[in-house]
């Protein structure tokens, strides 16, 4: 608390991004946890919440004649635009709000003093509602060709690597610390993913510290385990997803790259997909292009090529797929590294499970594969998303780019995937929320010496209690097992920019009634006609058989077919005209027409009443909103504090 | 018969068809004088039948005997024939090239063409604009049907009953005529019903340098205001296109001379522009090998988004005058035949929720397109691939088509039709066994005595076996006028052309037979639960009387 410098300003305006005539006034409040303003009035009567663990920056403008802006961007993309008085209480806002959003302890982060009404047991239990034993047991393991290594239980031989390993049977214990000692940050090869029908595997580690010429015996017998592990292929692969450059560069630091000399039976590939420091301008460029404020189609278009972002999901996508076809068509081993192991590595061996197992593409199975592949294997979250006031350059979007790989999937592949894409932007919400516990730290190692586990929740069986809104109606199980392996198309035109995710909280650009929202209350509706149906036949039955008199027919809601589906639709904002008028005379942003004349009399007037209905149609209209807009009741799930 | 002049060698054993996503078909090829047909003589594999008007250009290559025709189609397909022997390619290629390019309209299929189905509703007699008028009639009564241009004396282009003010007589639109390019006078193009505001259409007037004015022509205008209103004219050029114009002697309405009347100038482009940009868009699809980067500034560099954008945001404005700001509207540009009936018609399938069924649909099409004199024949006598420099091709009504599924994406509810049903409109403008599209004007088109000789397009696809493919499941009457977004975010390139042959759509189909079966499935479980309630219902009224002794 003692960083809020100033609890409450009133008089504050709310600047609706879309249209700047669309204005709100309230009052904005600083809390130890959110930034809240509140909507006067009731007509425009809006709250919106913002956690401060999203807040990415706090930008003062210039002041302007209505006062003294203050632009707050989310880490979930969401921009917003307060308008403050007095220069006083802008400033103290701003160095209040800079401070908040920027911890320097975990302590002060929101998931160690979120407290929902759930007793301490139950607190316990959400975190064994994943269980990653049980999933490598799904896999198939152990077995006799893979088991657990103990050696690293207390995190000694690599920090930053789960207690529990995946190794060939018959790796000895030097071997593995032979190797580990030989690998960035001690990251030895061990197991991610097993495929059950040809004993292939995914395996991953960081990049060995070969040097110019050094090589390591115990590293060279672990690959050889590996590639052996394997009884139906005679080589493995060695994929190595960084450009070939960086690679190279990384030797005159005594690190690099296997040389195919020195190892058995492997064979080595290049991926060259770019570090963090160039995803995230990149992603910064995407940012700054999806907030542009009525761009030219042109300025859109440029700006998606200039951030690049799709070109290096792109190479993602098509790492994940050579992988993916080597083991499931060529039944061969892959070892994938980068250089320490834990970004790159991560996202190509997620996409690749993805692409293998449909397994992955269920709600549960994405959440386990989260778990595993980024949560268990050091993916560093609080670097990357920036969780602590910290280094700038370890930010970048990595796990992002793995959720956009899979919503590119979900456009390619409508009915394989049994979450839609509301499941991934609300995982994206929480894993910059730091609303549970889950992506706190760097490390299991370090979520174990924080307590992460004691002292907050777990995300997950939230969600699963939530999963009828994460449904996609359209998914086909039976079809989805027999499919395996998908194959999508990687052809530049096949990636797409997610409008859903960078453009979230700016509800004009997005179509106005949604298929998936309909089919989903269609969904709804059938499961509750299936109920009625087998209640008639029941009754019908007791009828018929009885003739009971007594028998009273309750009366249905569905009596008479009504379209439940045309109900959701956002009819408020599909009421409602944008700004067409655009370049017209110097862009004037009201729909002045005669704007020039400013004396003339009923039409402005009319044109001023147009331009009231329509504001008052849209807050009012945000009444139906489904939770996942914050603006007004942002749910106490999303940035919302626990009101219980 | 003139086509076997043409067809050197009529039939070609051992022809290999090679076609994108689709497994190859050794066959006999067979040229007739209106197809182009592969036939393998196998009961399973699918036989291909091509229109030769359907192809755009083609292109030859030889490897020592064996010739390969590279047949690409104006619905944007392009297919491969390996065809052995030198000479059969060669003249297979010239009989292609002659047969597909014939002039004369009257060798067109539509003229040979028998339908194999009973047309039940005749789609000649469909939308006459009587009927349109009588619906007018019953609204307002402020507008008559004037046959000034019955034997399309005054505008070639419109067609012969035209919806003008009561209150102005035929001679004053005949001198309004002779000041509109083309001759095509303001006329009524839709009445919005809710507040009595209309939107006209017409030509540019022809002011020319040094300023003419004709009272008529204003008089004409001003009738369609109310007392105090004003209006706005949307010229869908900008100022400096409309500038230069006055020097060919077109130009604008000078605000002195219509001071009820606001210009606004929008900037879309010329047809010329347009065809153009189609090429570069279709070019930039179809080539598979470039990376991220060039895909990207190929499609804008082909500036075909940016086209959608204009077009709809120009009919966003016209529709936002009319609800919103209730005032009319006249739209003109040039020469009123393209970017006017864009306009129009988009701003109309934004403000009349009929026009978003599929009767409301075509008679818009039939309303603002055909019989408003969009030169049809002239604008898809060629389509992407054309070699040739352009006369007046240009995919004006394509653009309306995309402009339309973009509103479709953003409202998936809310029209009756499909992807599917603007599929199969862009095909037949280009080729087709129905003539509704063939000429360029109403005039034309009685002239060759199409209602007589040929089929309407509308007495195929009106059929319920037809129609059935191109019903929205999700359709649910939306009475709201609906505003679509322009953001470049939230429009999207159309795949369902630009990539159709491009891509396999397997997944896709999947997709979108798992949603009409989960609507289907729906309602038939509705009609199960409603008939059980209804029969527990009469049970328990046969039982209640014995209830109460």
């Amino acid at each position: 608390m003692e960083h809020i410098r100033m609890p409450k300003v009133e008089n504050v305006r709310l600047v609706d991004r879309s249209s700047s005539r669309r204005i709100k006034v309230g009052t904005l409040y600083l809390t130890a946890t959110h930034t809240i303003f509140v909507g006067k009035g009731s007509e425009d009567r809006c709250e919106l919440w913002v956690l401060h663990s999203l807040v990415c920056n706090v930008v003062k403008h210039k002041a302007s004649q209505s006062g003294y802006p203050l632009l707050i961007h989310c880490k979930n993309f969401q921009v917003m635009q307060f308008i403050i008085s007095q220069e006083s209480d802008c400033h103290n806002v701003y160095i209040s709000l800079s401070r908040l959003s920027r911890p320097e302890k975990y302590e002060e982060l929101y998931c160690f003093s979120f407290n929902p009404n759930v007793d301490k047991a139950e607190r316990e239990h959400s975190w064994d509602f994943l269980d990653l034993k049980a999933e490598y047991s799904r896999m198939g393991l152990p077995n006799k060709l893979w088991h657990v290594t103990p050696i690293n239980r207390e995190y000694r031989v690599c920090d930053t690597y789960p207690a529990d390993l995946f190794v060939p049977q018959s790796v000895t214990l030097p071997v593995i610390i032979g190797s580990s000692k030989f690998r960035s940050r001690g990251r030895f090869p061990t197991l991610s993913y097993y495929c059950k029908e040809n004993h292939a595997t995914i395996c991953r580690s960081s990049q060995p510290l070969s040097g110019f010429s050094a090589r390591c015996l115990e590293d060279e017998q672990m690959l050889q385990a590996i590639m052996k592990s394997n009884p139906g292929s005679r080589f493995m692969y060695v994929v190595d997803t960084r450009p070939k450059l960086n690679a190279m560069a990384n030797r005159a630091a005594g690190k690099g790259y296997e040389n195919e000399d020195n190892y058995c039976n492997i064979k080595f590939q290049f991926i060259g997909i770019e570090n963090i420091h160039v995803m995230r301008n990149s992603q910064q460029k995407l940012i700054e292009v999806s907030a542009l404020r009525s761009p030219s189609m042109g300025e859109f278009l440029m700006g998606l090529e200039n951030s690049d972002w799709l070109r290096h999901i792109k190479s993602i996508m098509e790492a994940g797929i050579f992988i993916s076809k080597a083991v499931a068509e060529e039944g061969v081993n892959v070892l994938v590294h980068c250089s320490d192991g834990w970004d790159r590595t991560a996202q190509v061996c997620s996409v690749a499970s993805v692409l293998l197992d449909p397994y992955y593409r269920t709600l549960k199975g994405l959440m386990v594969l989260i778990e595993k592949d980024w949560v268990s294997f050091g993916h560093k979250f609080s670097h990357r998303c920036g969780h602590l006031d910290g280094e700038a350059k370890e930010v970048s979007p990595v796990i992002d780019q793995f959720l956009d790989c899979l919503w590119q999937l979900m456009e390619q592949f409508p009915c394989y995937f049994e979450y839609n894409e509301k499941f991934l932007i609300n995982i994206h919400n929480h894993i910059y929320s730091c609303h549970y516990g889950n992506f706190i730290c760097n490390s299991q190692k370090e979520r174990k010496d924080l307590c992460i586990k004691e002292k907050t929740h777990s995300i997950w069986p939230h969600l699963w209690e939530n999963k009828l809104d994460f449904m996609n109606p359209l998914f086909k199980p039976d079809q989805s097992q027999n499919q395996g392996l998908l194959r999508p198309r990687t052809a530049p035109y096949c990636f797409k920019y997610w409008r859903r995710l960078y453009n979230r909280f700016d509800r004009e650009l997005h179509p106005r009634q949604s298929e998936l929202d309909c089919l989903m209350t269609v969904k709804e509706e059938t499961q509750q006609l299936e109920e009625d149906l087998a209640l008639c036949e029941q009754k019908l039955a007791v009828l018929d058989k009885e003739r009971a008199k007594t028998l009273y027919m309750q009366k249905g809601v569905l009596e008479s077919k009504q379209a439940l589906w045309s109900l959701p639709l956002d009819t408020s904002l599909a009421n409602t005209p944008q700004d067409y008028i655009g370049g017209f005379i110097g862009g004037a942003p009201n729909l002045c027409l005669f704007g020039d004349k400013p004396k003339s009399s009923d039409a402005d007037n009319s044109d001023q009443e147009s331009g009231v209905a329509d504001f008052s149609s849209h807050s009012s209209g945000e009444e139906s909103l489904p939770s996942e807009d914050s603006v007004k009741d942002p749910d106490s799930d999303e940035t919302g504090p626990n009101r219980a | 018969m003139e086509f076997a002049e043409l067809i050197k060698t009529p039939r070609v054993d051992g022809v290999v068809l090679h076609r994108p996503f689709m497994p190859t078909v050794e066959g006999t090829l067979c040229l007739t004088g209106h197809h182009l047909i592969l036939s393998s003589r196998q009961d399973n594999t699918e036989e291909l039948w091509l229109l030769h008007a359907n192809i755009d250009s083609i292109e030859k290559r030889f490897v020592g005997s064996l010739g390969t025709i590279i047949v690409k189609c104006k619905d944007l397909r392009v297919i491969q024939l390996d065809i052995p022997g030198m000479e059969e390619c060669l003249n297979i290629a010239s009989s292609i090239e002659a047969l597909s390019t014939l002039d004369s309209v009257s060798l067109m299929y539509p003229f040979f063409y028998r339908p194999l189905f009973e047309v039940i509703e005749d789609g000649w007699q469909l939308f006459v604009p009587e009927e349109a008028f009588k619906d007018l009639e019953s609204m307002t009564d402020e507008w008559r049907l004037s046959e000034v241009n019955k034997d399309f004396s005054v505008c070639p282009s419109y067609p012969s009953l035209l919806t003008v003010p009561k209150d102005i007589d035929d001679e004053s639109l005949c001198k309004a005529a002779s000041f509109r390019h083309g001759g095509r006078f303001p006329v009524l193009s839709y009445y919005h019903k809710k507040n009595g505001m209309v939107m006209m259409r017409a030509a540019q007037p022809l002011t020319g340098t040094n300023g003419r004015r004709c009272k008529e022509d204003e008089k004409l205008i001003n009738a369609t205001l109310c007392a105090g209103k004003r209006g706005y004219i949307i010229d869908t050029r900008t100022i400096a296109v409309a500038q230069q114009a006055k020097a060919r002697g077109g130009g604008f309405e000078q605000e002195a001379n219509y001071p009820q009347w606001r210009r606004i100038h929008k900037a879309i482009e010329r047809s010329n522009v347009l065809q153009e940009s189609l090429i570069k868009l279709v070019e930039s699809c179809n080539d598979q090998s470039h990376s991220m980067d060039r895909w990207l500034s190929k499609l804008e560099a082909s500036n075909w988004q940016s086209n959608v954008k204009e077009i709809l945001t120009t009919a966003c404005l016209a529709a936002q005058c009319i609800d919103r700001e209730g005032a009319s509207v006249l739209v003109h540009g040039t020469e009123g035949t393209d970017s006017t009936l864009q306009v129009t018609s988009l701003a109309q399938i934004i403000l009349d929720p009929s026009c978003r069924t599929i009767r409301g649909f075509e008679a818009l099409i039939e309303r603002e397109w055909l019989q408003a004199g969009h030169p049809f024949q002239q604008r898809c006598a060629q389509s992407a691939y054309s070699n040739g420099k352009p006369r007046s091709e240009a995919p004006v009504f394509l653009l309306f088509l995309d402009c339309v599924w973009q509103i479709l994406r953003q409202f998936p509810c809310s029209f009756q039709f499909n992807e599917n049903f603007l599929i199969m409109l862009f095909e037949h403008t280009y080729a087709s066994q129905f003539s509704t599209f063939l000429g360029n004007s109403v005039a034309e088109r009685v002239k060759l005595l199409l209602s007589q000789k040929t089929v309407s397009l509308w007495s195929w696809v009106n059929r319920p076996q037809e129609l059935e493919r191109f019903l929205n499941p999700l359709y649910e009457p939306n009475n709201l006028v609906i505003w679509p977004s322009v953001a470049p975010q939230s429009l999207q390139l159309w795949e369902g052309v630009f990539l159709r042959w491009n891509r396999s759509t397997k997944c896709l189909d999947e997709a979108y037979q798992e949603m009409v079966h989960i609507i289907e499935y729906n309602k038939e479980l509705q009609n199960k639960v409603n008939s059980l309630r209804r029969q527990l219902a009469q049970l328990e009224t046969e039982d209640s009387p014995l209830q109460t002794p």
